[in-house]
């Protein structure tokens, strides 16, 4: 059985959290504008960099977990 | 080279390649040597969320809404992250009750309802054979799509295919082949299919490296790099608009709902249950799942956005349908391998999501529906039947055929209709109604079935309101009256505006109103009564299902008289007469018996009976037949909460019992070494009383012996006679003085002796002492010298016994001294509070290994054995105890051959101890 870590529950959850700021009004509406970064659109750069780091998080913590 | 027989080969190769997988992922599986005990294949098998809907259709949305087709996939990237919590907890309750299906688990949940089960089975039937019918329609498209190369044609404008020559009609039979030999091979409790979800993981790979192909073809090929592509976009005013969100409220709006909407399609929709519930192996898998699936969604959404940009800026003229541009662009552009491989991917894709899709509606339709329908039927007489497994697989197989049937039928009947085309999210929003009965359900334990049904009931009525009926409308089988004035043209009604609510998309706007009605009716029904006996029983294992180990708590709601005889007959009738005896031949070795028959039919086995079933039937049926064989006693709500009660109650108790044992150790610990105390005592004793007989007996034998000389021979002259007499005497007076000290030493231990304690000037005590003594120092010719400070403070003690034990002292160095040389020096000074007093010697001295043991009883130093004794050797240890009675300390500083130095201290008078004593008179 997966020894439920409650603190790497509380983690994950911290990274749910941190995505529902990042995917949703007002954060994308920042970068809701045309423009580019290295030639790549920004809400497009943004969306893809944040989705990446929330993924990089949660392996992290998953791959760092103490059971 | 694509020539039709082309197409039709590489198909067929790839499906044998499906079948090769499923059958090896089977036989290991039958072997015990898992080859999906992986955690990165079971996060590979999740994929089966990305459907033909995802390979053609994202390039298709994100041509037409930009960046507004990613929530679809960043909602599940959300939602792993409460995997930990929810999801794990959700796999945990359907292994602990052999859970096979989500309608299973929501009536399972709610008291084992049938009724609830086909409701759910019917929801989940009607929202996704839809999504079924769009699967074959993508794959025969691709298939029609191909077969014109190198022209591009588009389906819709292609010639109807006459029955016989559709594509789509084979597809749908040769996946009901694969689905009905893998599915349905053996009816088994866990319902779990390890060569299927070996295909389906093989599948997701194929997918992902085919449609990553065509990115890398049109990013990297076709132009320039991502850089490229987008710059190209910026000169073209419609592709510049893909690349943002509309600014207003409403698009943010809608935005969150999509996100929102496949949080909970990735929980819901009964192929991600399936794969992720039923299909897990092991819980531990899920962990890593939690950041692998995400990625692979990251992964096999970034080219979406260049392909659509490249298709539309290759097809600027919108003669080729978005839907098809991962084919329709290596196409173009004459790479038929990468066609070909393209269309391979959107086979696996549109597969791999009909075959799970399929198992697990099938099982819902045979374990909710059908069964509880069949069983009831009385005139069937099943009842009677001895083997029903085969009839199940019967079951199971026609529901598969059935599902992929109907779903072909949809796909003739819509063709290009709105009602096909936009199924995905409506699909969705159909399944996303079982969220507030499932998520309440493990979380809430005050949910009821009339609650759970009111909002299924309320939500998905909603839902064909303002989702199902508009589509079809749209298609052109309703009017479209009632979309534009609403029903019975009550403007508050239309189904897209309900209640005048305008500004959102179709799909948030149901959304919104689904879950209102849902979660509304789900909270109010249930709250209108407390949960039943059953209901309690049910919610108890879901809510605190991480509380409760396996089986521990099931059996505990249940009482009732059971039969071994009744019961392996019923599974068998189901599972097949052999795999039946073999569980619970299994069962009965966990127990540590050796036969069926020595079985005892408690609740445990009732219950290890039942789950059986439920793996095979379902829940609500399986509890129907457990129920017609063995005869149960209803519990009240009353008994059920006390068992509840009890259960933390007890669990307080074990947290106190544990508190008392380690109290108990403790003072076992104490009671052991009291014990050790007292034998050690008792052991003193028993010395003490043989070292005092031996001491009698020395006086008394010497007495006895000069007075048989003195009466057997009445002629002894009178000086022997004198001599004799003397002796016997100063035996006698040793005897008394012997006594004397033992019934002194025994008064003070006991603490009976009589103390007269007074104010004393010690420098009197030691003068009057030294006065007392003066003939014995003068027998033996020893100096005396004496230092004794004047006016010291007074102490507090009992004047004669403190002579007692200057007496003892001063006797004991005049003793050990040599005659002539003999020197003893007395001493008395003032310590901080104390009096000291010394008596130094230089007689023979003491070892130092001596120095204890000459304030034991009757311990000298020398053998007593054979050295004349030359005392009692009680003197020291009952001037120890004087000494110590009131408040000193008497040690010795010696060694041998140096003499030795004898001092004792004793408190000044402080007034205290006064109070102490008059406190204690008191």
């Amino acid at each position: 059985m997966m020894k439920r870590s409650i603190l790497t529950g509380q983690r994950l959850v911290a990274v749910f959290l941190l995505g529902c700021v990042l995917f949703n009004y007002p954060v994308i509406a920042l970068f809701n504008k045309t423009g580019e970064l290295f030639d790549i659109p920004l809400l497009y750069l943004f969306l893809f960099g944040a989705w990446a780091l929330l993924i990089g998080l949660m392996a992290w913590v998953i791959e760092h977990r103490q059971e | 080279m694509l020539q039709a027989w082309v197409i039709a080969s590489v198909s067929f190769a790839y499906l044998g390649v499906l079948f090769a997988i499923a059958y090896y992922g089977d036989k290991r599986a039958d072997a015990g040597r898992s080859i999906i005990a992986n955690p990165t294949i079971y996060a590979l098998s999740l994929a089966v969320y990305c459907t033909t809907w995802t390979f053609y259709g994202s390039v298709g949305r994100a041509a037409s809404t930009g960046i507004g087709f990613l929530p679809i996939y960043l909602g599940p990237t959300l939602m792993a992250g409460l995997w930990w919590f929810v999801m794990l907890k959700i796999i945990r309750i359907s292994k602990a009750n052999r859970i096979t299906s989500i309608a299973d688990f929501v009536s399972s949940r709610y008291g084992k309802s049938q009724l609830l089960g086909g409701l759910v089975t019917i929801i989940a039937v009607i929202g996704i054979v839809p999504y079924i019918s769009l699967q074959l329609k993508a794959v025969s498209n691709s298939f029609t799509i191909l077969l014109h190369y190198p022209d591009i044609v588009m389906p819709a404008r292609a010639a109807a295919q006459p029955l016989l020559q559709d594509s789509a009609l084979y597809i749908a039979l040769i996946l009901a082949a694969f689905t009905i030999l893998f599915g349905t091979r053996h009816l088994d409790a866990t319902e779990r299919h390890e060569g299927m979800v070996a295909a389906i993981a093989f599948e997701s790979l194929v997918k992902l490296l085919a449609f990553v192909a065509v990115g890398i073809f049109v990013t990297f090929f076709l132009y320039d790099g991502f850089g490229d592509i987008f710059d190209r976009a910026e000169l073209v005013p419609k592709l510049k608009a893909l690349m943002t969100v509309d600014d207003t409220g409403a698009s943010y709006g809608s935005w969150w709902s999509l996100t929102f909407l496949s949080m909970l399609s990735i929980m819901f929709l009964p192929r991600q249950f399936q794969i992720s519930v039923v299909e897990n192996v092991n819980e531990r898998h899920l962990a890593r799942a939690i950041w692998l699936f995400p990625l692979y969604l990251l992964l096999i959404n970034i080219f979406v956005l260049p392909i659509a940009v490249g298709g539309l800026l290759r097809f600027p003229d919108g003669s080729v349908d978005a839907d098809t541009f991962v084919l329709t662009l290596p196409m173009a552009e004459q790479q038929e391998l990468l066609a070909l491989l393209v269309y391979i991917g959107g086979l696996s894709a549109g597969t791999g999501m009909v075959i799970v899709e399929t198992i697990a509606l099938s099982t819902m339709v045979c374990n909710d529906l059908v069964m509880p329908v069949l069983l009831r039927w009385k005139s069937l007489r099943l009842h009677e039947e001895h083997d029903l497994s085969g009839l199940l697989l019967s079951i199971r197989r026609w529901a598969i055929a059935a599902i992929l049937l109907l779903g072909y039928v949809y796909f003739r009947a819509a063709g290009e209709a709105y009602a096909l085309v936009g199924i995905g999210l409506i699909s969705f929003a159909a399944v996303a109604q079982f969220a507030p009965a499932i998520i309440g359900g493990i979380y809430w334990k005050g949910g009821t079935r009339e609650g759970a049904i009111a909002g299924l009931v309320a939500g998905f009525a909603v839902w064909i309101y303002t989702l199902l009926l508009p589509s079809f409308a749209k298609s052109g089988w309703l009017s479209l009256d009632f979309i534009k004035e609403g029903l019975f043209s009550i403007g508050l009604l239309k189904p897209q505006q309900l209640f005048g609510l305008t500004g959102l998309g179709e799909i948030p706007h149901s959304l919104f109103w689904s879950m209102l009605a849902n979660i509304g009716c789900y909270v109010a029904v249930s709250l209108r009564r407390r949960p039943d006996v059953v209901e309690t029983g049910q919610a108890t294992l879901f809510v605190d299902a991480f509380r409760h180990t396996e089986g521990e708590q099931r059996s505990r709601f249940w009482r009732g008289s059971a039969q071994v005889q009744d019961l392996l007959p019923l599974i068998g009738r189901f599972l097949g007469p052999e795999r039946a005896r073999e569980a619970f031949l299994a069962y009965a070795r966990r127990r540590g018996v050796g036969t069926i028959d020595q079985l005892e039919a408690n609740a445990d086995l009732v219950h290890y009976a039942e789950a059986l079933l439920a793996g095979a039937i379902g829940g609500a049926s399986a509890r129907v037949m457990v129920a017609s064989v063995v005869k149960e006693e209803p519990l009240g709500i009353d008994e059920v909460m006390n068992i509840l009660d009890e259960a933390s109650q007890v669990r307080a108790y074990s947290k106190q019992l544990e508190q008392k044992s380690r109290e108990l150790e403790a003072a076992t610990a104490e009671l052991r070494a009291a014990n050790e105390r007292l034998k050690e005592l008792d052991r003193m004793k028993d010395d003490f009383i043989s070292t005092v007989t031996h001491e009698l007996r020395t006086p008394l034998t010497s007495i006895r012996a000069f007075s048989e000389i003195l009466l057997e021979d009445p002629k002894t002259n009178l000086a022997n006679r004198r001599k004799f007499l003397a002796i016997i005497v100063k035996e006698t007076e040793r005897l008394t003085r012997l006594i004397n000290q033992v019934l002194d030493m025994a008064k003070i231990e006991s603490g009976n002796a009589e103390w007269h304690t007074a104010d004393i000037d010690l420098q009197e005590v030691i003068e009057e002492t030294l006065a007392a003594t003066s003939t014995l120092f003068a027998d033996k010719r020893i100096s005396l010298e004496k230092h004794l400070a004047a006016d010291l403070p007074r102490v507090r003690a009992d004047r004669d016994r403190l002579i007692q034990v200057m007496l003892n002292l001063l006797s004991n160095a005049v003793k050990f001294c040599e005659e002539d040389s003999g020197r003893v020096t007395v001493r008395l000074s003032a310590e901080s509070g104390v009096a000291r007093v010394d008596v130094e010697d230089n007689g023979t001295g003491i070892a130092e290994a001596d120095q204890a043991t000459i304030f034991e009883k009757f311990r000298q130093v020398g053998d007593t054995m054979t050295a004349k004794p030359q005392g009692t050797g009680l003197g020291l240890p009952i001037s120890r105890q004087i000494v110590e009675h009131f408040g000193g300390r008497l040690w010795v500083r010696s060694s041998l051959g140096k003499g030795a130095t004898f001092s004792f201290t004793l408190p000044f008078d402080t007034g205290d101890a006064r109070q102490e004593e008059r406190r204690q008179n008191d």
